[in-house]
C-alpha cells in the first residue's frame, strides 16, 4: 500500500527513497538515563544492562535498531562505562554485517545535552539520525516516519525534528498506572503533525494548561492530546546536535531542548511528530515501566522482541501452554505450580510445592519448597530457601533469601544483598550492600548515616566500579561481622531510607501495583482537578503566561508578613503624629497610602491604628496599672476621630476587639488586668458600640476554654449591657 | 565468494528474527545455503559421505533450533542429508566390484552398507538397498530404469577403481560432491516448480461452474485457480478473509484481476456459505508423516464445517512441505503466536492492559496462534507436485524423500 502511494507521487517520490539508501542510517543510542530512578541497583550496573525478561535492555533496542534497517549506532557510555563496553565486546553486536556498533565514552556528562554535545565534537553524524536511550523496547519500522521526516526536510528546511508518539487511553490514571509517567499534554497541528505544545509536567498545573494566543492566530485548527505517549524515540536531523552546541545550557532532551525549540520562536525550528499504531514502542523510566514493559514482552506486544525468539544472544525458549516461557534446562518440581505469564530462565531448579505467577525468574536460580513468588522479577542466580514469600519485588544477581523471608510489595534487593531467616522486609524498601549516597541537604539521611555505623564511605554514581567493589568488600567483611544486621538475622545490607517524598512517591514509582485506597485517591485527586478546570475553564489566564495557583497556597504567611510590616509603619506614622502635632486628616491620608501599598483593608487600619494607641499609652512613663489606663484615656480622647474613621461598622469594631484580645495575650501583657477597664473606656467613649461587644462575647461564647479568659474577666460589664439595652427597650 | 560461516550466521540471525516468512521461501533458502555449504566444504579421504553428513547434520540441527517452528528448515535439511545418502549408496554400489571398498564402506556405520555382500552386480545391490526400504509405488516404478542405469556406471568406474586407488579416491570426493550438489539444484528447482507442477493438475480437480472456497491466501492455491480458469473453466471462488491479517483480501483483489468471479466472506461465515460450495481448497504451512496439517488460523473450522456437509476438502502442498514428523511430537505442535497487535490497536487498549492497579496482572490477554491443526480425518486429498494423495499415504510418500536415519538431526557425539 504504502509503496503504491509512493509511487504516486512519482519522481519526487523516488528520489526520497534513492535517497535514503544513499545515505547511511545512523543512530545514537544514549547508555545512560542520566536520571537516579533505578537506584539502588544502578550504583553497581548501569541501566541498560539490567536484564528485561533476562535479557539485557540495550539488546532490545540494538535488536530493534538492527532490525529497522540502522547501520550505524553509537553508543554513548557515561555511568559505569567500562561495564557497558565489555558488554557490548563480548556480545556479538561488534563485527555484524551491516550494521556497525561503536562506542563514545565520557566520564563527566552529567546529561543528555552533556552527550549530544560530545558526540557533535567527534564529528560522526552525518545525516539524520535516529536519537533513542539504550532502554527503549520497540518494534515500530522506521521507514515511514524516516520518510515523512525527509519530506518535510526537503520541503522545510527548518523541521529539525520528529518525535515518536504513540496513543494511550486518557483514562485518569493510566499515565501513573502503567508507565509511572506524568500526564503528558501536547498540541499539535491534525494538519502538518507539528507539534506546538507540550507539558510533560502537567500533574503540576492543576488541571490547567495555557496556550501562546499567538498559536491560534496562526493556525486554523490545533488539536490539543492529553491521550499521547511520548516514545522517547526522535529523528533528528543533523541541527539539533548543534543547537545543542549552541544553547549551552539545555540539558534534558524534552524539558529543555523540546520546550526551548517551541517556546523560543527566533529561528523558526520546528518539531514534528509521527504517531505509531499497531507498533509497540515504549521506554522504561522506573520501576513501574519495568513491570508494565515486562509484561508487555511477555504478552507478546513486541514481538518478535519476545522470549521465545533468539533475537539476540537470549539462550532458547518455549512457550507452552497458558503463556509460560521455560527455558530447555529446568529442574521443575512435580508439585510445583507455575501459573501463566510466566518466565523460567535456564538451569533454575524449583523446589516442590511451590507457586509461582506472573513472574520472571532468571538463568541459574535456586528455589526452594513451599516458595510464593507473585508479580516478581528475580535475576540471574538467585537462592531462595524454603518457606519464602515474595510479593511484587525485584531481586538482583547473587541474592540469598534464608528461609521463612519475605518480601512485602514494591521491595528492592540490590546484588548480593542477604535476607535473614524470617526477616519480612517492609514494603516498598530498597536493599543494597552499598549505603545511601548521602545528601547534604537533608538533616534526616544524614542522622541516618550516622546511626547505621561509624565510618561512613559514602559511594557516589561517579565512582568506578573497580572503586566500588574495593568498597564492597570492605564492607561485606563489616556487614557480616554484625550479628543482626538491618535485614534480619544473618542478612548483609542495607534498608535505603525514602527520598524526600518519603512513602508518598515510593508507591509511584515502584513494581508493585497502586494499593486499592491509593487507586481512589488518584481518582478523587483526578475528578477534582477536573471540576476546577471546569470552573476555571472560561477565565483562562489571558496573557498566556501561567499563574501558579500556589501563590494561594503561600500567601497566608506572605499577608502576616506584609501585615507586620505594615503596623510597624502605622504605628510610626501615629508617632510622629503625636510628636509633631499633625492634624487628623493628615494621618488618615498617610494610613490610608500605606493601606493601598500593603493591600490591605480598613479594618486592617483600624486595629493598627488600635495597637499603635496602646503602644503610646504603654510608652508614656507610669507607675501603676491606673496611670497606665489614664494615660491610654487621653490617647484615646486626642486620637478618637482617627480611630473612628476607620471604625465604619461592627465588623471593624469586633475587630478591634480581638486585636486587644490578642495584644493582651502576646505584646502587651500589661493590658491582660485591665481589660474590662480599657474595653469599658472604649464604650464610654463611643469607640466601640455595645452591639460589636455583644456579638464579640456571642461569638467568644463557642469559643474554647482558653480563650475565653478575657470574656470572663468582662463577664460583668457584658451582663451590664445587656441589662441596660433591656432597660432600654 | 563469501565466506561459508558468515552466510550461515546470517541466515540464522533471519531465521531467528522471523525476517523470513512463507515455507516456500525459507525452503528455497535453506537449499541454496546447504548447496554452498556443501560445495565450499572440505572432505577428508575416508568416509567422506560419514563427515559430510556429520557437517550438514551439525549446521542443520542450528537451522532447525533457529526458528523450530518453521518446518520447512527441517525438511530441507533431511532432504538434503537423504540426498548425501543416496548419492554415496548409488557410488559405491556402481564401484562395488573392487573389494578395497567394501573395506572401506564398513566404517560408514550411518550407511546400511557395512553387512553387504560383496556382489559384483550392482543391480543386486540396488535392489537389495530397496528390500532395506519399505517399498513405496514410487520407489517401485522409477526403480526400473534406474537400476538399468546403473551398471554402466558402474562398469567405468569399476575400470578406473582397479588402476588407482588414490586417484579414484580423489575423483570419488569431488564426484560425491559434485552428484549432491547436482541433487540439491534439482531440489531447489523442484521446489521453484512445484507450483506449476500442482497448478497443471487443477483442471482434473476443478470443473465447470463449480464453487471453491479457500481461506486466507497462498501461492499456491492462486495459480493453481488462474490455471483452472486459463484452461477455460469458469467457476466461482468464496475468499475467506482470513483474520487476523486478512490476506484473503489480497487474494480476491488478484483473483477478480485476472478475471475471475470472486466473492469475499468473512471467516466466521464460513459455515453457513459451506452448502453451496463444491469444494475447498486451500494451503498448507506443513504436512505430517499421519496426513494430518499445520495450517494458517481457522482452517480447523473450515475442515469441521467441510465435513459437516461432505464437501471435499483439499490441501495444495508442494513436497517440501512434507514433514516427516509426526504431530504428536511436541516440538512440532509448537504453534508460533504472533504479536496481539494484529488483532487490536494496543493504543485503544492500553487501560485494559494495566498493570499497575488491582491484582498486577491483566484481566485482558489477547492470544494470536499463527497456525491450526487439521487431523487427517478431515482432509479428503493431498494435491501435491507429484500428484494426489489420501492422507494414509503421506507416510510412504515420506519413505521417498527422507531416510529414517535423519528423523532426529542431532549432531551425533563423538564417540
Amino acid at each position: 500500500m504504502v509503496a503504491k502511494k509512493g509511487g504516486n507521487r512519482g519522481v519526487g517520490g523516488e528520489d526520497a527513497e534513492e535517497e535514503l539508501k544513499r545515505d547511511r542510517l545512523q543512530a545514537i543510542l544514549l547508555a545512560d538515563s542520566f536520571a537516579t530512578k533505578f537506584r539502588p541497583i544502578t550504583l553497581e550496573r548501569p541501566k541498560v544492562l539490567l536484564p528485561l525478561v533476562n535479557v539485557p535492555m540495550i539488546d532490545y533496542t540494538l535488536a530493534w535498531l538492527e532490525s529497522a534497517g540502522v547501520e550505524e549506532v553509537f553508543v554513548f557510555c557515561c555511568a559505569h562505562s567500562k561495564q557497558v563496553i565489555d558488554y557490548l565486546k563480548n556480545s556479538k553486536w561488534f563485527g555484524q554485517p551491516n550494521f556497525s556498533v561503536s562506542t563514545i565514552e565520557s566520564h563527566n556528562s552529567m546529561s543528555a545535552g552533556d552527550a549530544l554535545r560530545l558526540i557533535y565534537e567527534r564529528h560522526v553524524i552525518s545525516g539524520d539520525f535516529i536519537l533513542v536511550t539504550g532502554d527503549t523496547v520497540s518494534n515500530m519500522p522506521l521507514t515511514l516516519a524516516l520518510k515523512e521526516h525527509k519530506e518535510r526536510r526537503r520541503k522545510d528546511n527548518n523541521a529539525v525534528m520528529t518525535i515518536v508518539i504513540t496513543q494511550s487511553k486518557p483514562c485518569s490514571i493510566t499515565n501513573q498506572s502503567r508507565l509511572g509517567m506524568e500526564e503528558l499534554f501536547m498540541a499539535i497541528d491534525p494538519d502538518t503533525k507539528q507539534l506546538l505544545y507540550y507539558e510533560d509536567k502537567a500533574d503540576d498545573l492543576k488541571g490547567t494548561i495555557s496556550l501562546d494566543k499567538g498559536l491560534l492566530m496562526d493556525k486554523t485548527s490545533i488539536s490539543l492530546h492529553n491521550d499521547k505517549q511520548d516514545c522517547y524515540i526522535d529523528i533528528c536531523s543533523p541541527e539539533v546536535l548543534s543547537l545543542f552546541t549552541d544553547n549551552f545550557d539545555y540539558q534534558h532532551l524534552r524539558r529543555h531542548f523540546v520546550k526551548g525549540l517551541l517556546v523560543d520562536d527566533i529561528m523558526g525550528y520546528k518539531i514534528f511528530t509521527h504517531e505509531i499504531h499497531s507498533s509497540y514502542a515504549a521506554r522504561i523510566d522506573n520501576y513501574r515501566g519495568y513491570d508494565t514493559i515486562s509484561k508487555d514482552i511477555i504478552q507478546r506486544w513486541t514481538y518478535p522482541l519476545v522470549p521465545d525468539v533468539q533475537f539476540f544472544g537470549n539462550c532458547a525458549t518455549k512457550l507452552e501452554r497458558r503463556g509460560m516461557y521455560r527455558a530447555s534446562e529446568v529442574g521443575l518440581s512435580r508439585s510445583a505450580q507455575i501459573g501463566p505469564f510466566t518466565v523460567i530462565g535456564n538451569g533454575t531448579s524449583i523446589g516442590s510445592n511451590t507457586e509461582i505467577s506472573d513472574s520472571v525468574v532468571g538463568e541459574g536460580c535456586i528455589i526452594g519448597s513451599n516458595v510464593s513468588i507473585d508479580g516478581c522479577y528475580i535475576w540471574n542466580n538467585v537462592t531462595i530457601e524454603d518457606g519464602c514469600k515474595l510479593k511484587h519485588a525485584i531481586v538482583c544477581d547473587g541474592v540469598i533469601m534464608k528461609s521463612g523471608a519475605g518480601l512485602e510489595p514494591g521491595v528492592v534487593l540490590s546484588f548480593k544483598v542477604v535476607v535473614g531467616q524470617q526477616f519480612t522486609v517492609p514494603a516498598y524498601s530498597k536493599v543494597s550492600l552499598l549505603q545511601q549516597p548521602v545528601k547534604q541537604d537533608s538533616d534526616e539521611e544524614l542522622e541516618y548515616a550516622d546511626n547505621s555505623r561509624g565510618v561512613i564511605g559514602i559511594p557516589s554514581i561517579s565512582n568506578t566500579p573497580e572503586k566500588l567493589n574495593e568498597q564492597f568488600s570492605t564492607k561485606l567483611s563489616d556487614s557480616q561481622r554484625q550479628t543482626v544486621s538491618e535485614v534480619g538475622n544473618g542478612g548483609v545490607g542495607f534498608i535505603w531510607s525514602h527520598g524526600e517524598g518519603g512513602h508518598e512517591e515510593e508507591w509511584r514509582h515502584s513494581v508493585a501495583p497502586i494499593p486499592a485506597d491509593r487507586l481512589v485517591e488518584i481518582i478523587k485527586t483526578a475528578t477534582d482537578e477536573l471540576e476546577i478546570s471546569n470552573r476555571d475553564g472560561n477565565v483562562l489566564p489571558p496573557s498566556g503566561e501561567l499563574e501558579p495557583d500556589s501563590v494561594d497556597n503561600d500567601s497566608d504567611e506572605d499577608v502576616r508578613d506584609d501585615y507586620a510590616y505594615f503596623e510597624k509603619e502605622v504605628e510610626a506614622t501615629f508617632l510622629r503624629a503625636v510628636h509633631e502635632n499633625v492634624t487628623e486628616d493628615h494621618v488618615i491620608l498617610e494610613v490610608n497610602s500605606l493601606r493601598l501599598s500593603y493591600n490591605l483593608t480598613s479594618t486592617d487600619c483600624a486595629s493598627a491604628l488600635f495597637y499603635s494607641m496602646m503602644k503610646l499609652a504603654l510608652d508614656t512613663p507610669h507607675d501603676t496599672p491606673g496611670e497606665l489606663v489614664k494615660n491610654f484615656a487621653t490617647a484615646i480622647t486626642k486620637w478618637q476621630k482617627l480611630l473612628k474613621y476607620y471604625l465604619t461598622s461592627i465588623d471593624e469594631e469586633i475587630e478591634v476587639i480581638l486585636k486587644f484580645e490578642e495584644m493582651c495575650l502576646e505584646s502587651t501583657k500589661e493590658y491582660s488586668p485591665l481589660f474590662v477597664q480599657v474595653l469599658h473606656l472604649l464604650y464610654d467613649k463611643d469607640v466601640i458600640q455595645e452591639e460589636a461587644i455583644l456579638n464579640w462575647a456571642a461569638e467568644k461564647e463557642e469559643a474554647d476554654e482558653s480563650d475565653k479568659l478575657f470574656l470572663k474577666q468582662a463577664e460583668k460589664f457584658i451582663q451590664w449591657l445587656n441589662e441596660a439595652s433591656e432597660e432600654e427597650d | 565468494m563469501p565466506d561459508v560461516n558468515s552466510l550461515v550466521n546470517e541466515f540464522l540471525i533471519k531465521l531467528k528474527k522471523r525476517k523470513i516468512e512463507g515455507s516456500k521461501a525459507t525452503a528455497k533458502l535453506t537449499a541454496e545455503l546447504l548447496r554452498s555449504f556443501i560445495s565450499q566444504k572440505r572432505l577428508p579421504h575416508t568416509n567422506q559421505a560419514g563427515a559430510l553428513i556429520d557437517a550438514v547434520k551439525a549446521v542443520g540441527e542450528e537451522l532447525i533450533n533457529a526458528n523450530p517452528v518453521e518446518l520447512a528448515v527441517g525438511n530441507i535439511v533431511r532432504r538434503v542429508l537423504h540426498i548425501i545418502r543416496e548419492e554415496d549408496l548409488s557410488l559405491t554400489t556402481a564401484a562395488v566390484g573392487g573389494l578395497s571398498l567394501s573395506a572401506e564402506s564398513d566404517n560408514e556405520d550411518d550407511v546400511d552398507q557395512g553387512d553387504h555382500p560383496a556382489l559384483s552386480a550392482a543391480a543386486v545391490a540396488a535392489a537389495a538397498r530397496s528390500t532395506l526400504r519399505p517399498p513405496s509405488l514410487q520407489t517401485l516404478l522409477e526403480d526400473m530404469p534406474h537400476s538399468a542405469a546403473v551398471p554402466q556406471t558402474s562398469s567405468s568406474g569399476g575400470d578406473s577403481e582397479g588402476k588407482s586407488k588414490s586417484a579414484d579416491k580423489n575423483l570419488m570426493t569431488r564426484k560425491l560432491k559434485h552428484n549432491v550438489i547436482e541433487a540439491v539444484n534439482e531440489l531447489i528447482q523442484d521446489i521453484s516448480t512445484c507450483h506449476e507442477l500442482i497448478a497443471e493438475q487443477a483442471v482434473e480437480h476443478i470443473h465447470q461452474n463449480e464453487v471453491i472456497l479457500t481461506l486466507g491466501s497462498s501461492r499456491t492455491v492462486t495459480e493453481f485457480l488462474c490455471a483452472a480458469k486459463e484452461k477455460k473453466r469458469s467457476f466461482r471462488v468464496f475468499v475467506a478473509e482470513g483474520a487476523p491479517r486478512y490476506q484473503g483480501h489480497a487474494l480476491a483483489k488478484e483473483l477478480a484481476a485476472r478475471g475471475l468471479q470472486t466473492t469475499v466472506i468473512t471467516d466466521s461465515a464460513v459455515f453457513a456459505m459451506i452448502s453451496r460450495v463444491n469444494m475447498v481448497i486451500v494451503g498448507a504451512h506443513a504436512v505430517m508423516a499421519n496426513g494430518g496439517v499445520i495450517a494458517p488460523v481457522g482452517l480447523n473450522m473450515v475442515a469441521l464445517a467441510a465435513q459437516r456437509h461432505a464437501v471435499p476438502f483439499v490441501v495444495l502442498a508442494g513436497v517440501h512441505k512434507l514433514c516427516p514428523l509426526y504431530p504428536h511430537n511436541p516440538e512440532v505442535l509448537l504453534n508460533e503466536l504472533k504479536s496481539p497487535s494484529e488483532l487490536l490497536d494496543f493504543g485503544e487498549f492500553s487501560d485494559c492492559l494495566d498493570f499497575g492497579c488491582g491484582s498486577g496482572s491483566p484481566l485482558l490477554h489477547v492470544v494470536n496462534p499463527a497456525f491450526d491443526y487439521v487431523p487427517p480425518n478431515l482432509v479428503s486429498l493431498f494435491i501435491t507436485d507429484t500428484g494426489g494423495h489420501n492422507p494414509s499415504y503421506m507416510y510412504r510418500l515420506l519413505t521417498d524423500y527422507y531416510s529414517p536415519d535423519d528423523l532426529v538431526v542431532r549432531r551425533r557425539s563423538t564417540s
